[in-house]
């Protein structure tokens, strides 16, 4: 009975009306079941009668106000371009990085989402690559690895009765049976290859103006200048510079996968080429 | 005593195995099959302990197509082989498999190879390897014949000299021997050698 009590008094602190009545709809079929659940707090891992996981859609909530993410697929490399959130004079930034993470020497992921819960799972990914290259002596294939984190994500969608990750994903990396590729993933464990994808913040505009701009055969260079004119579009900000934002590329150098930040005077020239901010005055 | 040895030539890889399945003094059968085929174009030798080594081959030839069936792509030779040793490695400090490894395969990219895994767990990658009593005379007798970029006639002249060696020299030397290939179109049994053949069942009459 005391965790009944508890579950009152959390729902009616929710201060979004819209969501208190399907919320407390899924909590009545909950109290039903709680005799069932014993230990394991169910109510995150059930269906709605609709058919719906409502933990997994308010995740993907979440994700959609947070700082968006851009990759696009190019004939010679991927491209991943995010939008920072944390902008500060005081940030540390030559050792901060927000958005981009390295995974293996041969993949990395751009995160959108709840930074913490992003912090977890590029962790989880980083042992998943780790372990299959220690028992095949070779690096990970990319969609086993977004496979292997995706069944992950899937699991605290099933049961534990813990809430899902709120992150989405975007992976970009090389490996020797399908060469450059970007993988898109969300807190549901669905995942899918991409030729152009964004998260975050707007990316229903963004995939509309990806869908209209992207070529098939685009190189590395007009994939980051499209990258950056479409996240300027989506972004909230009326002025770009590159404290804004973070660019990075994956690509083939000597046979071996380099991952690469484009360093924030390199972006700001990228920027100002494609007039999309103002030159400063000592350029 | 087993023989189990393999030599690498020029796109292709070949294992030969003896065929008797022996338990203590007693002959059970002189055509077993100890040369799995792993999947397409993988071959898997092993010798040692009659329950470990079946058992042990199979698990890996499940893992191999587990893998292919999860991923829709197939799985290197030296993956496999480095998957092989993981394997033998994990079980060795707590119940070994006693088994003697000698696998052959042939990727697109790479051409033929062949690794040398003991059961202890040791991996090596090698143009020609042997194991048991039977590998004294054939380590010798590549050690002398055995050049690189062989053709498969010049190869298995070889084989046939080893296996000759092995039946000569040894004293309780096997009777048969089974060769298998792997090239750029699959893994396959090339022939068997036969000096005793099994007694074939008596026809009763009708």
């Amino acid at each position: 009975m005391q965790t009944i009590s508890f579950v009152f008094l959390f729902i009616s602190s929710f201060s979004q009306s819209q969501f208190l009545q399907t919320q407390a709809l899924s909590l009545s079929i909950s109290l039903s079941l709680v005799n069932m659940s014993r230990r394991y707090d169910s109510r995150t891992t059930i269906f709605s009668p609709e058919g719906r996981l409502y933990q997994v859609e308010y995740a993907m909530e979440a994700i959609g106000n947070a700082g968006s993410a851009i990759g696009i697929l190019a004939k010679d490399g991927v491209v991943l371009v995010g939008e920072k959130k944390v902008i500060s004079k005081l940030l540390e930034t030559s050792t901060s990085v927000e958005k981009m993470y390295k995974i293996d020497d041969h993949v990395a992921c751009a995160v959108a989402g709840i930074m913490s819960d992003a912090n977890i799972l590029v962790n989880t990914a980083r042992l998943q690559a780790q372990r299959y290259s220690f028992a095949y002596q070779e690096p990970m294939p990319l969609e086993q690895l977004v496979q292997s984190l995706c069944d992950t994500k899937q699991g605290y969608t099933q049961y534990g009765g813990l809430r899902p990750f709120g992150v989405s994903f975007l992976f970009a990396g090389w490996d020797k049976n399908y060469g450059f590729q970007l993988y898109m993933s969300d807190p549901s464990g669905n995942f899918s290859g991409w030729k152009a994808a964004a998260i975050g913040a707007n990316n229903q505009a963004a995939q509309s103006i990806l869908k209209q701009d992207y070529k098939d055969d685009i190189t590395r260079e007009e994939a980051a200048q499209l990258a950056i004119k479409v996240l300027s579009k989506t972004m909230d900000s009326t002025s770009l510079n590159s404290e804004k934002l973070e660019l990075a590329e994956i690509f083939l150098a000597a046979g071996t996968v380099k991952f690469q930040m484009c360093p924030s005077d390199k972006l700001n020239k990228m920027l100002v080429k494609s007039g999309l901010t103002q030159p400063s005055a000592d350029a | 005593m087993e023989s189990v040895f393999g030599l690498v030539g020029k796109d292709f890889a070949i294992v030969v195995a003896d065929s008797s399945a022996v338990h203590s003094i007693l002959v059970h059968k002189t055509n077993e099959d100890k040369i799995m085929i792993l999947d397409s174009h993988k071959l898997m030798g092993a010798s040692g302990e009659t329950g470990d080594r079946a058992q042990f081959t199979e698990y890996v030839q499940k893992n191999v197509a587990l893998y292919q069936f999860r991923n829709g792509i197939p799985l290197t030779t030296a993956a496999t082989a480095n998957f092989t040793r993981g394997e033998l490695a994990t079980a060795l400090r707590k119940n070994p498999y006693m088994v003697n490894i000698i696998l052959a395969g042939y990727d697109k990219d790479v051409g033929p190879s062949l690794y040398f895994i003991d059961y202890i767990a040791s991996l090596h990658k090698v143009d020609k390897a042997a194991f048991g009593y039977g590998s004294y005379f054939a380590l010798s007798m590549m050690d002398r014949h055995y050049r690189r970029d062989m053709t498969v006639e010049e190869a298995i002249k070889l084989v046939d000299n080893i296996i000759s060696e092995i039946r000569s020299r040894l004293v309780v030397a096997p009777p048969n021997f089974l060769i298998k290939i792997v090239d750029k179109d699959g893994a396959r049994e090339y022939a068997w050698r036969e000096s005793v053949k099994d007694a074939p069942a008596p026809v009763v009459a009708a």
